[in-house]
């Protein structure tokens, strides 16, 4: 396989679920300490295809098969790390993520703090996160307070191909632990990526659409449901600007404040239910730094503080196009 | 010889450097693939003509059950299923030796062991179409809620086990029900499933695992989980076990009644691997073909469980051409059945979401709710 530098190409249109093959392809490609590591990852290429054909092309020792145990996966994976591999860890759903939440939690997140920098995990746990795609119970979860709440761990997704595509290799190239979520419901996407270089560094949050009334904040999933909006919401002569958070820990706030500083209204958009959730954590931040600033309350359009639901309910209880557009409406009425 | 060293050969003493145990694997069988009676020392089929006629109809029912379900999604009326093809000989067998006080702690393929335990159909239905969670009556019903986290339930059925057990040391009145507990060749890798075994023992629970190998975990063969025989690795934990044929309806039946018999009895857990083969895909959004040789899932057709039985009560001359056409009938009139059942889920309202996630809702769930019915209102 040739290196994208090798190719006269520099774009190239792709799915989300193939421009993140394509990424690991190229990391697998430019350092053979990087292994993949997952359930059915192999032949069958991973329930989402992500994995598709690198094992044809890197070997069953790189790209390796592994039991039904996600605490064995995080966990020999620090292992492996402390020998000087790369693993990146696959897990099937995020729902399935918590059998291996103490080797996450306990273990991977605390190996350099417990031994004053000497040992480093190099290590990235990706996985499909999020509602949206009509499947059973433990399939749709947005799991991404739980890991950001963590000290030590990185927690970053991308919300598009060339973000998927970059922040995969930037998230193997990391010298920490990454959470990698990606939004599964997005996998279908297409979107061109630029295969010269990455447009913005791995904790850079971007401003994924400009405008001047309002500022939405989002990550993964969301941000084309509030790109929709933003669109939407100018039909109705409203200037919708979208922040594309991109990494929630750490987290670029530079950008976000910005953003709000010249919009003075803010809405924090996520999947995950409300209570104790990352909006909180956006919000709070907010109203500490801009408070003078800002022309109304933040505000948060959320799952609900349920359990997420049964799928045929899954529209009306994620956040969608109406939901965020009262919120707009609610914002510039203050 | 050196001070230290090792002296003659490494494997002269048994179970020192090899297993104690042989690692042939001796299978209950005891109708053989060809469907005729084979001699076991341990286990004798203890069954009327009746009832294993019987067994057979159940059979063929479940297996009209999910290939109309796999039919119905196909034509987009369930989002996911998850075929049992071939495995309808455990899921029989175990129901037929299941007491009238027992429960089962399921694993995501036993949809023909919740029909035949009573479940309307479509309770199943609506979690594969994403209408409802599985909201039935699990102690009335004794089939326990399905857990799509694997494993996890195995803790579940084991610490229902030690209740069991306990209310009958207060009360020797109490039920004699004990827990069967059902879980696939991939969960075993599972540390909950590994924890499950460790309580059983430590307690004596009166609990059954029925592990089903059927030979894959999606596109991970048996082998990756372990490289003994799944029902030795029972041993380690303290747990009597033994492997039987997984298409042997008989055999399934006799071994799930000496595990449940001793449950009974006070002697602790037992360990069941039931060796058999998924025919079909993982679930419907599968493809085997990627993973896995044809011919392999081909030699498996021969070893059918329906045919197998089918020909056993042929020569027994309890089975003949006008049941087998009455019986033909009766899938008919149940696949139609099923057919229709799936339109008695009915679709959830948002707002009933807010009522059950704890015994008084909270303010902030009172509060979500009282506003997402006035905004439906106000459209
Ligand atoms: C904790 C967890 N990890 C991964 C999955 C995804 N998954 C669903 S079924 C399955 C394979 C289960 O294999 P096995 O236990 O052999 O049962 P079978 O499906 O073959 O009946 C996997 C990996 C899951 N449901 N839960």
């Amino acid at each position: 396989m040739q290196s994208p530098a090798e190719t006269n190409q520099t774009t190239k249109t792709l799915t989300l679920a193939k421009a993140l093959n394509a990424g690991l392809r190229a990391a697998l490609s430019a350092d053979d300490k990087v292994l993949l590591y997952g359930e059915d990852i192999g032949s069958l290429g991973g329930v989402f295809r992500v994995t598709e054909k690198l094992q044809a092309q890197f070997g069953p020792d790189r790209v390796l098969d592994s039991p039904l145990a996600e605490a064995g996966l995080i966990g020999t994976a620090i292992g492996m790390a402390q020998r000087g591999y790369r693993p990146v860890v696959e897990l099937q759903f995020d729902g399935f993520v918590f059998p291996g939440f103490d080797q996450i939690t306990q273990q991977l997140a605390k190996m350099r703090f417990r031994s004053h920098g000497r040992v480093q995990l190099p290590v990235v746990v990706r996985f499909p996160y999020g509602g949206g795609i009509g499947s059973i119970e433990n399939h749709s979860e947005s799991v991404e307070a739980y890991f950001a709440h963590t000290p030590g761990l990185t927690v970053v997704t991308p919300s598009n191909p060339n973000d998927g595509y970059w922040m995969i290799q930037q998230a193997i190239a990391s010298p920490d632990p990454v959470i990698f979520l990606e939004p599964k419901r997005r996998y279908h996407e297409k979107g061109v990526v630029q295969l010269d270089a990455p447009a913005l560094g791995l904790h850079e949050a971007s401003v994924a659409r400009a405008g001047t009334d309002v500022t939405l904040i989002c990550w993964g999933p969301m941000v084309r449901t509030c790109l929709d909006a933003a669109a939407a919401a100018e039909k109705e002569g409203r200037s919708v600007e979208v922040v594309d958070v991109r990494s929630l820990q750490p987290l670029d706030f530079e950008t976000i404040a910005r953003s709000v500083e010249h919009t003075s209204r803010a809405i924090v958009v996520h999947e995950a239910q409300r209570n104790y959730g990352p909006g909180a954590e956006l919000a709070a931040r907010l109203q500490e730094q801009l408070f003078y600033v800002m022309e109304s309350p933040v505000l948060r359009v959320t799952g609900y503080d349920t359990p997420y639901p049964p799928s045929k309910l899954e529209a009306d209880w994620l956040p969608n196009l109406d939901r965020v557009l009262a919120a707009v409406d609610q914002s510039m009425g203050y | 010889m050196s001070v230290g060293g090792l002296t003659g050969q490494l494997t002269a003493t048994p179970g020192r450097f090899q297993p104690a145990q042989p690692v042939e694997v001796p299978t209950v069988q005891l109708l053989g693939e060809d469907g005729t009676l084979v001699q076991d020392p341990d286990f004798v089929p203890a069954l009327t003509a009746a009832q294993a006629a019987r067994m057979l109809r159940d059979m063929v029912l479940i297996r009209r059950f999910d290939t109309e379900s796999t039919a119905l999604q196909r034509k987009g009326q369930l989002s996911l299923w998850a075929p049992l093809l071939g495995q309808e000989a455990i899921q029989v067998g175990v129901h037929a030796a299941l007491g009238r006080f027992d429960h089962v702690f399921p694993s995501h393929r036993e949809h023909g062991l919740a029909m035949l335990m009573g479940l309307p159909i479509e309770r199943l239905l609506g979690i594969f179409t994403g209408q409802e969670s599985g909201d039935w009556d699990a102690e009335q019903v004794r089939f326990h809620h399905l857990n799509m986290v694997i494993g996890g339930h195995t803790l579940h059925g084991v610490g229902y086990a030690m209740g069991q057990a306990r209310d009958r040391q207060a009360d020797p009145q109490a039920d004699d029900g004990v827990s069967l507990i059902i879980h696939g060749d991939g969960a075993i890798s599972e540390g909950d499933v590994n924890e499950a075994y460790i309580f059983a023992a430590a307690y004596q629970a009166p609990a059954v695992f029925l592990c089903v190998n059927n030979q894959w975990a999606i596109s991970e063969p048996v082998e990756r989980q372990s490289p003994v025989p799944l029902y030795q690795r029972a041993w380690g934990f303290g747990i009597p076990s033994v492997r039987v044929d997984g298409n042997d309806v008989l055999a399934v039946h006799a071994a799930t009644t000496w595990a449940l018999e001793r449950a009974r009895a006070g002697q602790g857990p037992s360990f069941i691997e039931a060796y058999t083969y998924r025919m079909g895909a993982h679930t419907t959004s599968d493809d085997p073909t990627k993973y896995r040789d044809k011919d392999e899932t081909i030699q498996w057709q021969s070893r059918d469980p329906l045919t197998r039985a089918e020909t056993w009560l042929r020569a027994e001359g309890v089975w003949d051409d006008g049941r087998q056409a009455r019986l033909d009938q009766e899938a008919e009139a149940f696949g139609e059945q099923v057919r229709e059942a799936v339109h008695k889920v009915h679709d959830p309202k948002l707002e009933d979401i807010f009522d059950r996630v704890y015994a008084r809702p909270t303010a902030d769930l009172v509060a979500q709710r009282a506003q997402i019915v006035s905004e439906a209102a106000a459209r």
